[in-house]
């Protein structure tokens, strides 16, 4: 959680303008939590054969004073949630490379925290939800069913195991929401696509919030039930020692099949699911609406106490990412719609005549621009170093390099295992090793059953030094991991098959080798691999994160791409002073380079040139294809000014390769 | 207001309407020479000609692969699983009800009453949109711009914002890429490209077609500089959602980061942000469906028509929209004017132009749409006859399409006759317009093709120097473009190679006649 915001408690304007669309927005979760519940309670006491009974019954219930004391606790959770994913969100998505890093941050003692205290909050819903059903979920300890026939004065208690299991099963969706909070990215703030109203935003995402809760209550009350029939007996002995309650025997133990195969049990946990999710799913919704809309700056301040909180000054100090964010938003926003502020923009200072606003405006957007092609362009020439150290044949190049970054890791790695483990190596020994690693042996050792010529031929090398045979199959191991990781994007399950099969041929070969004569025994080998593997399985970089990575704060530029075209655009028929004449040769020496570098960047061959599908979610998932959007706005912006501007840019100076790359853009041709 | 009874005479049977010149259409033979200086112009710009019969028929109406295989009958239970999985729930009833299995007496009869159930909810739904129980091909032919989509080999037609370039949709489900400056003609075919109702050139970018199709959105991506005459299907970007079939109308934000993508199926419209494929829903319940888009040239407003009598304003910042109810029917068409101050549309079962004025944009009034109280008929296009040499002729009816020429300076309607009396016929009849500083409406004349002809498509090329230039597509599968030479009045051109043809035509635009159609 290396973005983490918490900007609210920090002073200043604009922070205040964040302090009160947090308040607004969990005032409103907290509004409609009294709606969610009178829904809950109406539908968990549904009767359709005395509708009527059950309508009246509902209304009376709405008032009761346990009803409301719930309504109460649950408006502070609700204020707890808030608080934490105001102290959790980011506009820049963290995006884990590899499953070390996903692990590490689900142990990172924030997310523990979270963790515990959503599944805190989780039971205490469920308590409500418990309480509110009312009948036999209603308290923890019920007299005992079997306590009359034993002696009528002294009246047992006993567990009420439903209201446990209610209670167990609030805790464990109250984890699973903050484990899926932090895997789905759920802190990541998406702007919108189009600007709405704040309700019509609200009103659009509500149908598919309430059918994703409903969705995801029915799977986990299915884990709950699975994890119960496992674990249930733990937390029951537990309570029932602790209270000193009875376990009822007359009743089924509900971790018997028999017990859960209950239907009011599992529509009531289905139900307090649902309520759990919707409520929490809204508070979250309305932050993330209330968070990202649009807020105007002002260009040009009024007062002179105004001075910092005008577009500019923003623009070009350094406040929390979030701040920043809206600050390009509107950029982008004034540049496309308003033609007032866009004069402001453009406007001289009063005594001295100098374009502050402009300079302030272009200079901070021009500085995103390069600073991201300064890390595309460090990003390929590591690709591009990494691809010549193991460039033992091109062939295997174009098959095995699926992502540089692999490659990177691969060349470290390969060299200190390849220390390691040959300690007493003479010179000559590094040969094998290079030519192991070339695609004609290599595919011998693809296949399991290679022709004999070959592996005499590895066995010959092999016995030059057979203490680190085990190394051997190192690179070859870590060359093919990398394309089974892009081959398998979807699941984990088809990753897991071809290694196993990559296991089996490993241990082919070991055989043979052993068979031919090393030292090393089977159960070395079996183990070395075996660790191999699983390390792979969590060192290995996603190609496709590790991309993803790069373009994650890639809304930043898009908007000062669209910003700055823009007002180019616009001065050419708005910019009395000709202020932005002055930047032209900048802006398009900026955009072109990045242009050329975009272009560079697509053409690597990890990346993929499709974005990928997204279906129908409530996460969002935009931050993965960022990249694309981005090249195709710089390629708007780039064209938004030629069209403008048409043969007129040919009196800009530009070098000789940019003005070609210009005529390209005039010609329509790019 | 304009009427019919004051546009001059149409040419003579057997003249084709060739260019216009001097405040005046010239029709003249098919075989007559151009002067030489309206030759220069139009010489680059391909004359084709693409007859029904050179077009291979469908060889295959059915979608899936199924009937290549010998039928194989599964068990229930898998059959269920199969239509569950292709069609959804009213799959699985349907198999069910028609199972052969004897045992399952009370599933079956279950399923019948359910399905019952389900066409009776959807035949009252039909009732209240009677649009919806049509097959989606008879969709697009009641909803689609072109006159005769059903029928004709030219299906749709779009030029490219910026450069001579033009996409044609024919019968067989292929869409030509014509380009001025290359003489490579892209052939695009894609398994998912059926039933195209309309295209559209992402503006500021090379070449990105967006095309509606039954089943989809399918977004090219031609590469201008790429010689090869079968872009593979690689090159298509699948924009699909649910419930969102047949699409019949795009529009592309003038400033090139949004699609917009209607159904008349679906109530919602869809904003496409495309690079990334995400989609924004924007609903609005009522009217049962959009069937057409027309964003306005700068990019504030866009009109969205509907199936019943009713159509939407929307405006492009907030997406808070304006609802306005017509007399009469459905509004069929509509196109803006450059400024996007002013919105002409046509109404089905009217032979009349409405205006729509809007007050002028600006980024400060968020949220408003600001039209003005009610529309007014500014032209009347009713049957009209009008005695010529060659004998009466009957002119004039329902407006099917009308295009604005990017300068605001000529507005053309495809006038579609009466289909009662078998001597009226379709016809594109032209005006001479102003918008500002008083909106005007003046008749030019009617445009006429090829003996047997009839104008199918109608568009302007959007970057003409000399004037504008109407591309008319017609029933016998041919494209011409007729060439208007006038100086605009908003935008005049100083630059000095101007052809002595314009020079010329400068002079007589200064004679305008008594204003017919004036807000004044």
């Amino acid at each position: 959680a290396g973005t983490r915001g918490g900007g609210v408690a920090a002073g200043g304007w604009p922070r205040s303008v964040l302090g009160w669309r947090v308040a607004a927005s969990i005032a409103w979760s907290v509004l409609l939590l009294p709606l969610c519940t009178a829904v809950f309670i109406s539908i968990s006491s549904i009767d359709l054969f005395h509708p009527i009974q059950w309508i009246s019954n509902s209304f009376n219930d709405w008032y009761t004073s346990y009803v409301i004391f719930c309504i109460l606790l649950m408006s502070v959770v609700i204020l707890i949630i808030s608080i934490f994913s105001v102290e959790f969100y980011a506009v820049v998505p963290s995006i884990p490379c590899s499953r070390l890093a996903l692990l590490g941050k689900i142990i990172h003692p924030w997310q523990v925290i979270h963790s515990v205290v959503h599944a805190i909050m989780g039971m205490l819903v469920a308590w409500c939800a418990a309480v509110m059903t009312k009948g036999k979920f209603q308290f923890l300890a019920v007299p005992c069913t079997a306590s009359e026939s034993l002696d009528g004065a002294v009246q047992h208690m006993c567990l009420n195991e439903y209201h446990l299991f209610l209670l167990l099963s609030g805790a464990f969706m109250g984890y699973n929401y903050s484990l899926l909070y932090l895997v789905n990215n759920m802190n990541y703030l998406p702007f919108p696509v189009i600007q709405q109203y704040k309700y019509l935003r609200f009103r659009r995402s509500l149908p598919l919030l309430v059918k994703r809760s409903c969705v995801e209550s029915l799977y986990l009350v299915r884990n709950v039930c699975v994890a119960y029939y496992f674990f249930g007996y733990i937390p029951r002995a537990w309570i029932s020692t602790t209270m000193d309650l009875n376990i009822d025997s007359k009743l089924h133990p509900l971790d018997t099949l028999t017990g859960l195969l209950d239907l009011s049990l599992l529509y009531h946990t289905w139900l307090c699911g649902i309520f759990l999710l919707i409520t929490w799913h809204i508070a979250w919704l309305l932050f993330k609406i209330y968070a990202t809309e649009a807020h105007p700056f002002p260009v040009q301040p009024t007062f002179a106490e105004e001075t910092d909180q005008c577009l500019p000054k923003i623009l070009n100090s350094n406040p929390p990412l979030l701040i920043k964010f809206l600050a390009l938003q509107d950029l982008m926003l004034l540049s496309q719609y308003s033609p007032v502020r866009r004069q402001e923009v453009f406007s001289l200072s009063q005594p001295g005549g100098h374009p502050h606003n402009w300079t302030a405006i272009s200079k901070e957007c021009l500085n995103l621009l390069s600073d991201l092609t300064q890390k595309l362009i460090m990003q390929q020439e590591a690709a591009a170093a990494n691809g010549r150290v193991n460039q033992p044949s091109t062939r295997e190049l174009g098959r095995s390099l699926s992502s540089s970054e692999e490659m990177a890791f691969q060349t470290q790695r390969s060299n200190v295992v390849s220390r390691t483990h040959m300690p007493s190596l003479v010179k000559s020994s590094l040969l094998p090793l290079k030519a192991l690693s070339t695609s004609d042996l290599g595919s011998s050792f693809g296949s399991p059953f290679s022709s004999p010529s070959s592996l005499n031929r590895k066995a010959g090398i092999l016995d030059l030094n057979s203490p680190w045979n085990g190394s051997i199959q190192s690179p070859h191991v870590m060359r093919r991991g990398p394309k089974l990781w892009t081959s398998s994007s979807g699941g984990d399950l088809r990753f897991q098959s071809p290694h196993i099969l990559l296991f089996w041929y490993n241990w082919n070969i070991v055989l043979t080798v052993q068979i031919l004569g090393s030292f090393c025994s089977l159960t070395q080998v079996r183990n070395f691999l075996s660790k191999r593997v699983l390390i792979m399985y969590f060192f290995s970089k996603h190609p496709e994160a590790s991309i993803q990575a790069v373009f994650s704060d890639a809304q930043m530029h898009i908007w000062a791409l669209e910003g700055l075209s823009r007002l180019v655009a616009a001065s050419f028929t708005e910019d009395r002073f000709g202020v932005v004449q002055t930047t032209l040769p900048a802006i398009l020496n900026t955009l072109l380079t990045l242009q050329e570098v975009v272009d560079k960047h697509f053409k690597l061959p990890h990346a993929s040139s499709k974005p990928p599908r997204i279906s129908g979610s409530l996460m969002d998932t935009s931050y993965k294809t960022l990249r694309f959007a981005l090249r195709a706005s710089l390629k708007t912006a780039i064209y938004r000014i030629t069209t403008t501007f048409g043969e007129h840019l040919n009196a800009v100076q530009v070098s000789a390769e940019h003005k070609k790359r210009l005529q390209q853009f005039l010609e329509f041709k790019e | 207001m304009c009427s019919l009874a004051l546009f001059p005479p149409p040419p003579a049977p057997g003249d084709v309407t060739l260019y216009e010149f001097n405040n005046a259409l010239v029709s003249g033979h098919i075989y007559e020479k151009l002067p030489l200086a309206v030759q220069d112009q139009l010489a680059d710009l391909p004359v084709l000609t693409i007859p029904k019969e050179t077009l291979k028929a469908h060889t295959r109406l059915e979608h899936s692969t199924k009937p290549a295989f010998i039928h194989h009958q599964e068990t229930l239970w898998k059959r269920c699983l199969n239509a569950w999985r292709d069609v959804g729930m009213c799959g699985v009833l349907n198999e069910i009800a028609n199972a052969e299995e004897a045992d399952l007496q009370w599933m079956k009869t279950g399923s019948r009453w359910a399905l019952a159930l389900c066409h009776w909810v959807s035949s009252l739904h039909g009732s209240l949109f009677p649009h919806l129980s049509l097959c989606s091909e008879d969709m697009i032919a009641e909803f689609s711009q072109a006159v005769d989509w059903a029928g004709c080999s030219i299906r749709a037609f779009a030029w490219h914002p910026h450069t001579s370039k033009f996409a044609v949709a024919l019968l067989d489900d292929s869409i030509r890429v014509y380009n001025t400056n290359s003489a490579t003609v892209p052939i695009l075919k894609h398994r998912l490209q059926r039933n195209v109702a309309s295209m559209a050139w992402k503006p500021l970018c090379a070449s990105i077609l967006a095309v509606a199709c039954q089943s989809c959105v399918l977004l090219w991506h031609l590469d201008p500089t790429s010689l090869s005459t079968r872009p593979s299907s690689g090159c298509a970007q699948v924009l699909a959602y649910p419930g969102h079939s047949p699409v019949t109308s795009l529009a592309w934000a003038p400033s090139g980061e949004m699609l917009l993508s209607a159904s008349p199926v679906d109530t919602a419209m869809l904003v496409w942000d495309v690079s990334t494929e995400n989609c924004v829903p924007l609903q609005w319940f009522g009217g049962g469906g959009v069937t057409y888009l027309a964003w306005s040239p700068d990019g504030s407003k866009v009109l969205a028509a509907t199936p019943s009598a009713v159509f939407r304003v929307w405006e492009a910042q907030m997406w808070t929209c304006e609802r306005w109810p017509t007399i009469k029917g459905r509004c069929q068409t509509g196109c803006w004017s450059p400024d996007g101050s002013r919105l002409l549309f046509t109404v089905l079962g009217e032979s009349v132009i409405y205006s729509l004025s809007f007050s002028e944009y600006s980024g400060e009034m968020q949220g408003q749409v600001g039209g003005s109280k009610t529309a007014s008929i500014v032209a009347d296009l009713s049957e009209t006859t009008f005695e010529t040499l060659y004998g009466e002729e009957r002119i004039g009816g329902e407006v099917h399409s009308i295009v604005w020429d990017p300068s605001g300076e000529r507005l053309a309607a495809l006038i579609r006759g009466n289909p009662e009396t078998p001597e009226s016929r379709t016809i594109i009849a032209v005006f001479r317009t102003r918008n500002s500083p008083v909106f005007e409406l003046l008749p030019c004349g009617f445009l006429q093709g090829e003996p047997g002809a009839e104008p199918q498509l109608i568009a302007f090329h959007p970057c003409f120097k000399k004037g504008a230039l109407l591309t008319v597509c017609w029933s016998t599968g041919k494209i011409s473009h007729i060439p208007f030479y006038f100086v605009s009045a908003q935008f005049p051109c100083f630059s000095p190679s101007h052809s002595p043809v314009v020079a010329l035509s400068s002079s007589s635009a200064s004679v305008r006649e008594q204003p017919l159609f004036s807000e004044l």
